[in-house]
């Protein structure tokens, strides 16, 4: 009896000085920043280790400054001589990635809100608190950026205090970018967030939060333990994906794995197993021990599903099997990604993708160029819709590319995917946000001022408008002065058309687009200017119609090409022109001949930005 | 300022190595700007500091209205041999369009006395002008011929972002310009220019035989060339540079003793482009030998392979001349009909 009990205070011992937290914020309001001081001042990082943005270790997300995947690190620190295990979860920002963050938040038991004190509560601040209030997570409020001039202290603190119901000595105020507060932050975390809770006896419980593909070592699974413990050697269980493996390695998550023997209840680390493909591991997913498993999975596991379909296609015809190969590898490391070939009878075989965003489809034709070496084509994206036909109005046809339209002869009816919308805005611009939103066929469920001066609005509001030119238009209506999240709420009738585009009388199947009918008329001819502007002149005329069916709802001409030629070419003109000319050239390689006309590959993509 | 010029090619003295200045060319503003005392400094500076050949091609550029009767005879008696006008347009209302400081007038004026002291005279004309009908360009053309003159740049209007031009057409105020129109205008130029006697030597530069501009024609053949002043550029075989675009700039500079200029290295592919640029623009075209010579087959191959189309198209041609030893040299040259597209094609040739 004794002995157990030790025991037992043994283990208790070993959680209670063990912390698992993540930051939550609104995107740019400071996450990284405030993460690299976190591991300074616990000498997580030597200096030789340090540089800007730690845990952002893809270079596109240094270089856009954003995070793209949750990051987990594990700092030691000494309080009131103590020593205690601090693991410290980054998230994503973006609403693209909020499965990804919501189960990271899952993982911890408290979170650092942070504020920005210029910017006050935006979108992603409400809509990330509130994933972490679904979870019971300790939160601790952080007025970040108090060094900024255009700081605003009280107000924004008032603004916190409003939205949490705390006191206002419960934020602390900080500065990632000068260290200000990182201290009280620390003593936050030990002293107000709970030790986790857990029964390191139980069978083996973690829960997975992240996964990393290394391409000697295979996918590195991020897990935090619920209950039991995972060893080296073990045989283990994913339970949603129903397979077993064996932990060749265990480790905890320093600035460089650290191999371990076991990571016991209430610890967060990470296992190989030798898995190959991304695929395998899926975020949300519970680990168990294979012979022994715990009849409880981690609640919460959803299936990520793709929102927006775009085709990729090779600018070059002869790169189909290495844009192949390239995506594959893409999708080793990025287990979101989806895509199965398709062919158009304008660009030749290409992919049909599935991504979970815009930001992610951007993200992925980036990282296809610069790490592949992939210039590739993106078609009109559009979201999945469910078509209906009059000859089996139950059955369900899933359209994720406008060709897949059935015939509006036989078509009985569309559905379209919703969304609530959550937008934060200065009370200036209430009347600008509210009508764009009511222009995309928004409805508003809801209005509340967060203060005098900031509104809460919400809408419902297809998807299909987001991708379509939402953000920028956002940002334009409102000087920048709004925030935008969102969450799918299922599914709605809709009354869809597919709008074609002829290119000298040649429908060309990649320029189509699925659109609302009431908007048809208008998006037809705005894609017809469009496409006027961004299609280089050739030597001959070049109509540009577009048809519903056999209908032609609008039509330009690109006038033909007759003087190409410059004027003086003398002394420094030379060089100017040349320069010139070879960003000509450069910009042809992008373009892909249809027919007789080259069209570049920006303009396949221009129906998302009508306005500009 | 044109103290810093004085010092500039003082400072600069070394950089030709003794290679002999062919020709000299006072352009880019500054020549109406210029004294007769301060014109002979600048040409004595020269003589001075570098070796002038025998017989040189010396040019002065100025406006109508800075060549008063008083100008031109003061220049007659200087070193300058060659003068380059900017008429424009011989009509009122194209002149100030184009928002020029004189009038007919004064174009017709000076042109009759600057053709009584000098021979080699070159002056500028433009066309495409909107409202600028056939005719009126015609008649332009006529009263050149008729003041005899030797040579004509010949350029068509063309409307730079962000000028003032620009922003009366976006406003609808003029006209915007019409292709159609100035193509039908160059081709008649370079029909009645033949009829005249005169080579159409490059896109914009007509001359009678011996009166080409030797100054001109050594930038598109790649010569080396010394520029002296502000944003004036600078050229060595693979090295290019130029001064800082900024008055104050360039004069502190300078009298510190310093050239504030910014170099580059041109690359093998960059020199293959900009012959390529050059060399289609003028009836020398681009020559398949040097292309292989200079630059490799590589080079030759993905030239010909690019301008297969064109050459299919009927916008460029492969003709072919003999050397003074009498041996075949082919060169790929743009026709009449390309003439109008040459930077398209030109880009299309590039190398990336
Ligand atoms: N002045 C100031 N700037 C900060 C502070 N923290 C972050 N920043 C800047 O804010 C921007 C966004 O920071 P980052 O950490 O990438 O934000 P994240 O998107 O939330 O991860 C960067 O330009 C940072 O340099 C701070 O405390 N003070
Ligand atoms: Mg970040």
């Amino acid at each position: 009896m004794n002995y157990i009990c030790k025991l037992s205070q043994g283990i208790n011992s070993f959680m209670k000085n063990i912390r698992n937290f993540c930051i939550i914020a609104h995107i740019d309001h400071g996450k990284s920043t405030l993460a690299d001081r976190l591991l300074d001042f616990t000498g997580s990082v030597t200096d030789r280790e340090k540089q800007d943005q730690l845990l952002d270790n893809m270079d596109l997300e240094r270089e856009r400054g954003i995070t793209i995947k949750s990051h987990a690190i594990q700092m030691e620190y000494t309080h009131k001589g103590e020593q205690y295990i601090l693991n410290l979860i980054d998230t994503p920002g973006h609403v693209d990635f909020s499965y990804e963050v919501s189960r990271s938040i899952a993982a911890c038991e408290g979170a650092l809100l942070i504020v920005d004190a210029a910017q006050s509560i935006q979108a992603q601040t409400i809509s990330n608190l509130y994933l972490a209030l679904e979870n019971d997570l300790e939160i601790i409020p952080i007025l970040n950026k108090v060094d900024l001039p255009s700081a605003n202290p009280e107000e924004v603190t008032d603004d916190i205090v409003d939205l949490l119901g705390c006191d206002p000595e419960e934020v602390i105020h900080a500065s990632g970018k000068t260290g200000f507060g990182v201290d009280n932050i620390l003593e936050a975390v030990i002293e107000r967030i709970p030790a986790p809770k857990g029964n390191p006896d139980e069978p083996l419980q973690a829960l997975i939060f992240d996964s990393v593909y290394n391409p000697f070592r295979g996918v590195e699974t991020y897990f935090r333990v619920i209950n039991g413990s995972i060893k080296k050697n073990q045989e283990i269980k994913f339970i949603a994906t129903g397979k077993n493996y064996y932990a060749d390695e265990v480790g905890t998550l320093k600035l460089k794995q650290f191999p371990r023997q076991e990571i016991k209840a209430g610890d967060v680390g990470y296992v190989i197993t030798g898995i190959k493909e991304a695929k395998e591991v899926k975020v949300g997913d519970t680990i168990t021990d294979a012979k022994n498993p715990t009849k409880n999975a981690v609640s919460g596991f959803e299936d990520v599903k793709p929102m927006v379909f775009a085709g990729i296609y090779p600018v070059d015809t002869e790169d189909y099997e290495e844009l192949r190969a390239s995506m594959e590898k893409l999708q080793l490391n990025d287990a979101s990604l989806i895509f199965s070939p398709e062919s158009s009878a304008a660009l030749g075989f290409g992919f049909r993708c599935g991504f979970l965003g815009m930001l992610h489809m951007e993200i992925i034709q980036e990282r296809l160029e610069r790490e592949f070496d992939m210039t590739v084509i993106t078609t009109v994206p559009n979201v999945s819709y469910h078509a209906f036909t009059k000859k089996d109005p139950d059955e369900i046809i899933i359209v994720n590319n406008p060709s897949d339209l059935p015939d509006p002869s036989g078509l009985d009816r569309v559905e379209e995917p919703y969304i609530k919308a959550t937008i934060i805005t200065k009370a200036d611009f209430v009347g600008n946000v509210m009508s764009l939103c009511i222009e995309k066929r928004g409805m508003i469920t809801n209005q509340t001022y967060l203060t005098t001066d900031r509104v809460e609005l919400n809408f419902d509001m297809p998807l299909a408008e987001i991708v379509f030119d939402f953000y920028d238009r956002l940002k334009t209506v409102s000087k920048g002065y709004a925030s935008f999240d969102y969450h799918p709420i299922g599914m709605k009738s809709s009354k869809l058309v597919r709008v074609d585009i002829l290119l000298n009388a040649q429908p060309v199947d990649a320029l189509s687009a699925l659109i609302h009918a009431d908007n048809a008329q208008y998006i037809g001819k705005r894609m017809c200017e469009k496409l006027k502007e961004l299609i280089p002149r050739q030597q001959f005329d070049i109509p540009i119609q577009a048809a519903i069916g056999a209908k032609i709802i609008s039509r330009e001409t690109i006038k033909a090409l007759r003087k190409d030629v410059t004027a003086k070419c003398y002394g420094g003109d030379i060089s100017r022109k040349r320069k010139l000319l070879e960003k000509q050239k450069k910009g042809k390689k992008r373009m892909r001949q249809v027919g007789n006309v080259e069209i570049p590959q920006q303009a396949f993509m221009a129906v998302l930005k009508l306005n500009d | 300022m044109v103290k810093a010029l004085l010092a500039e090619l003082e400072l600069r003295k070394g950089e030709l190595q003794g290679q002999v200045v062919e020709t000299i060319y006072l352009g880019g503003g500054t020549p109406s700007l210029l004294g007769d005392e301060e014109l002979t400094a600048i040409l004595d500076t020269v003589y001075k500091n570098y070796s002038v050949t025998e017989d040189p091609e010396i040019t002065l550029e100025a406006n109508p209205d800075d060549l008063t009767n008083k100008r031109i005879n003061a220049l007659s008696n200087s070193l300058v041999n060659r003068l380059s006008i900017g008429i424009q347009s011989f009509f009122e209302d194209d002149l100030k369009n184009m928002n020029r400081a004189h009038n007919a007038q004064e174009a017709k004026d000076c042109l009759a006395l600057a053709s009584r002291y000098f021979d080699n005279i070159t002056i500028d004309l433009i066309y495409g002008i909107p409202n600028m009908s056939l005719n009126k360009w015609q008649e332009n053309l006529e009263i050149a011929f008729g003041f005899g003159v030797n040579h004509i740049s010949s350029y068509a209007l063309t409307v730079e972002p962000k000028t003032a031009l620009d922003t009366f057409i976006k406003k609808g105020t003029f006209q915007p310009i019409d292709e159609s129109l100035a193509l039908q205008h160059f081709n008649y130029l370079v029909d009645r220019t033949a009829e005249e006697g005169f080579i159409h030597y490059e896109i914009s530069n007509f001359g009678k035989p011996g009166y080409f501009s030797k100054h001109n024609t050594s930038y598109w053949q790649g010569k080396p060339y010394v520029g002296i002043g502000p944003s004036a550029h600078s050229f060595h075989g693979t090295k290019r540079s130029w001064n800082v675009a900024n008055n104050s700039k360039y004069v502190k500079a300078i009298q510190g003793n310093e050239l504030p200029s910014t170099m580059e290295v041109l690359t093998t592919t960059d020199l293959y482009n900009e012959y390529i640029m050059t060399g289609l623009r003028t009836i020398w075209g681009v020559s398949l030998d040097k292309l292989e010579g200079d630059f490799g087959i590589l080079y030759k191959q993905h030239a010909l392979k690019a301008s297969k189309k064109y050459l299919e198209k009927g916008l460029l041609s492969i003709s072919c001349d003999l050397d003074e030893n009498q041996k075949p040299i082919e060169k790929l040259v743009t026709t009449q009909k390309g003439k109008f597209l040459v930077d398209g094609i030109a880009s299309e040739l590039f190398m990336i």
